[in-house]
């Protein structure tokens, strides 16, 4: 157990004695001209799991859920995924084309996209569809970084892509568009055309500042609510045309291999999914007495409504306190204040949404999917938390 | 100039306005593509052909092409090296426990494997290849596959639309066959007679932990 000061017999010498950081000056205020956390949050990382994955430019880093708090996912730690490394892309250097079904193919620099009227600023989770989709056949990866990190939450700045659309002039017989983006694999992605004209943005800002390079930069798409393989980095083209484009990333991968052995393909929404984030295998229990339970949840249909958070495994629940903003397609954040008294503990959450879903069980999951189908496992994670704190990821019946 | 002149006049100025100053639908930013800039971008192909450019490619060109440029992370025979893509073989593998996705057993169009050869491939030296390459390449796979025989030779006159496999596709049906996930009133108190642990992550013992080098640790489930 760690320290908790119940009572003292001794004073504290961090309290009676003078320490370094109180009788030195510290560094000035630009020292550091572009801040970085503090030297005591280095584990504080993205991480991956290198035997996922043939190589390191097309793979996967997953976000230290455990260590983040708030709704807000600070960019520096929000997962990476690429297909062929990191683009870096000056923006001088950057175009961005409409073309195919339109009156008129335009292209467009980064300072004609900022000039662009309508501008809005929109907070929306960005979850990869194969968040989870090393757990299909059971518990698998200790820990929530692992299970569930490849999601990030943060605050995009852009224009709806509906403006560009209409700067070109989209054909009535216009029913799709291929996003594709500039990096080295050339990432397409089909999306339906209402869709397009719906909510989804062209963005080139998020948290306050520049998209990072390995989220984009200079310009990606904001598909709100849908899976994360379609919200196309480096941003480089969208071409209207009247069916799907049947792409690699929408055949042979991002479609849903089911027991009976067909496919469901452009499965593009996330449903409601949560996860408990503390305690959690990162994040063991240290202490008896009070506690604070926390986690996030989200859904690609709408806004989180509830969540309910159990104890004992599923058998019994209570309603969790949703705190701080809620907006539709995004991450909330709830608690759950609670005594510990060392005893064993299997910890689930279980989220619902505005349209009346609610996040299923593994196993309810399974009776429809089977266990090969990779994507979009959104089933209730298990943390078995034992008398010394540990947490382990563990199924249950 | 008529009352009804002056009124058609007026109206036009109200637009114009509107239009300009005040974001209506257009904002006039951007300028035309060019045809040579829409040749250059606009790379992809469709399973309907659409895209296919002129020329061709034999199943042997692309067997010689294969080896030089695709099988040491492919293997001479599409089998996959490591944990890079398997590309051939796999039938009749979908319902299995360990499901082997090829482009013979699992993928449903041809146009995607052009389309993705040309877009992305090879690895790290991505559109470098010519239209006739790239038809070869297609064609050694498909025969890798079984599809078509060894003196085949591809073009866009004889693309094959379907591979195998299309049939056993089908739209997102979730909001229809799951259905039951909608519930405004799920459990909250003894919704089961008991709890027992089923399954355990540290039986596997394969997450990365920083003190410990576990990363050739190869268990079930990948990302590509």
């Amino acid at each position: 157990m760690a320290p908790t000061l119940a009572s003292a017999q001794t004073p504290d010498p961090l309290i009676v004695e003078r320490q370094e950081w109180t009788q030195y000056l510290g560094d000035g205020v630009n020292a550091k001209p572009y801040g970085v956390p503090s030297k005591f949050e280095k584990d504080v990382v993205r991480r991956e799991v290198e035997w996922l994955t043939a190589s390191r430019q097309s793979s996967v880093s997953f976000t230290p859920l455990h260590a983040l708090d708030g709704v807000i996912t600070p960019n520096g730690l929000c997962f990476v995924r690429h297909h062929g490394g990191e683009a870096e892309i000056d923006p001088d250097k950057h175009r961005f084309m409409i073309n195919g079904m339109v009156d008129k193919p335009l292209v467009f620099t980064m300072e004609d996209i900022r000039r662009m009227p309508g501008r809005v600023n929109r907070v929306y989770f960005l979850e990869c569809a194969a968040n989870s989709g090393m757990e299909w056949r059971g518990s698998q990866l200790n820990g929530c970084q692992f299970t569930h990190g490849m999601i990030h939450n943060v605050v995009y700045t852009g224009v709806p892509l509906k403006a560009f659309l209409n700067e070109a002039g989209v054909s009535a017989k216009g029913k799709w568009v291929l996003a594709e983006g500039a990096d080295a694999s050339a990432m397409t992605r089909s999306i339906p055309l209402e869709k397009a004209m719906d909510d989804c943005l062209v963005a080139w800002a998020m948290n306050g500042e520049a998209l990072r390079p390995e989220q984009g930069y200079p310009l990606r798409l904001v598909v709100p609510g849908w899976e994360g393989n379609m919200w196309i980095k480096w941003l480089r083209r969208v071409e209207v045309g009247d069916q799907p484009w049947a792409q690699r990333e929408e055949t042979s991968k991002y479609t849903d291999l089911l027991a009976d052995g067909r496919s469901r393909q452009h499965t593009f929404l996330m449903d409601a999914k949560s996860v408990v984030t503390n305690p959690s295998p990162q994040s063991p229990l240290k202490s008896k007495g009070p506690n604070v339970l926390s986690g996030v949840a989200w859904s690609g249909r709408g806004a989180i409504k509830r969540v309910d958070v159990s104890l004992d495994g599923g058998k019994n629940w209570r309603t969790a306190r949703i705190e701080g903003p809620t907006f539709p397609r995004a991450m909330a954040r709830f608690y759950v204040d609670f005594d510990w008294n060392g005893q064993e503990l299997m910890l689930q959450s279980r989220a619902m949404d505005d349209s009346g879903y609610v996040q299923p069980t593994k196993n309810e999951l399974r009776k429809f999917r089977g266990t090969n189908s990779i994507y979009h496992n959104n089933g209730i994670q298990t943390w078995l938390v034992r008398p010394d704190g540990s947490a382990e990821n563990v199924e249950v019946s | 100039m008529s009352k009804s002149a002056k009124a058609i006049a007026f109206l036009a100025l109200a637009v114009a306005c509107t239009g300009g100053a005040f974001a209506g639908e257009r904002a006039g930013l951007g300028r035309p593509a060019l045809p040579e800039e829409l040749k250059a971008w606009d790379i992809d192909v469709r399973p309907d052909g659409q895209g296919l450019p002129d020329g061709k490619g034999s199943v042997s060109d692309g067997e010689a092409l294969f080896q030089t440029k695709c099988s040491s992370c492919h293997g001479e025979f599409g089998e996959g090296a490591g944990r890079w893509p398997v590309l051939a073989g796999g039938k009749d593998s979908l319902t299995s426990d360990r499901p082997e996705k090829t482009i013979g057993s699992f993928w449903p169009y041809t146009s995607t494997v052009y389309d993705y050869i040309h877009r992305a491939m090879p690895f790290g030296d991505a559109q470098s290849l010519k239209p006739d390459e790239v038809y070869a390449l297609t064609a050694y796979l498909m025969n890798l596959n079984d599809l078509v025989p060894g003196d085949f030779v591809l073009s866009r006159g004889n693309f094959p639309k379907d591979l195998p496999n299309e049939k056993n596709f089908y739209d997102d049906d979730r909001e229809t066959t799951e259905k039951t996930f909608w519930n405004n009133d799920p459990c909250m108190s003894n919704c089961k007679d008991k709890v027992e642990v089923t399954g355990h992550a540290a039986i596997l013992d394969v997450t990365p932990d920083d003190q410990k080098d576990n990363k050739d640790e190869k268990p079930a489930g990948a990302v590509e």
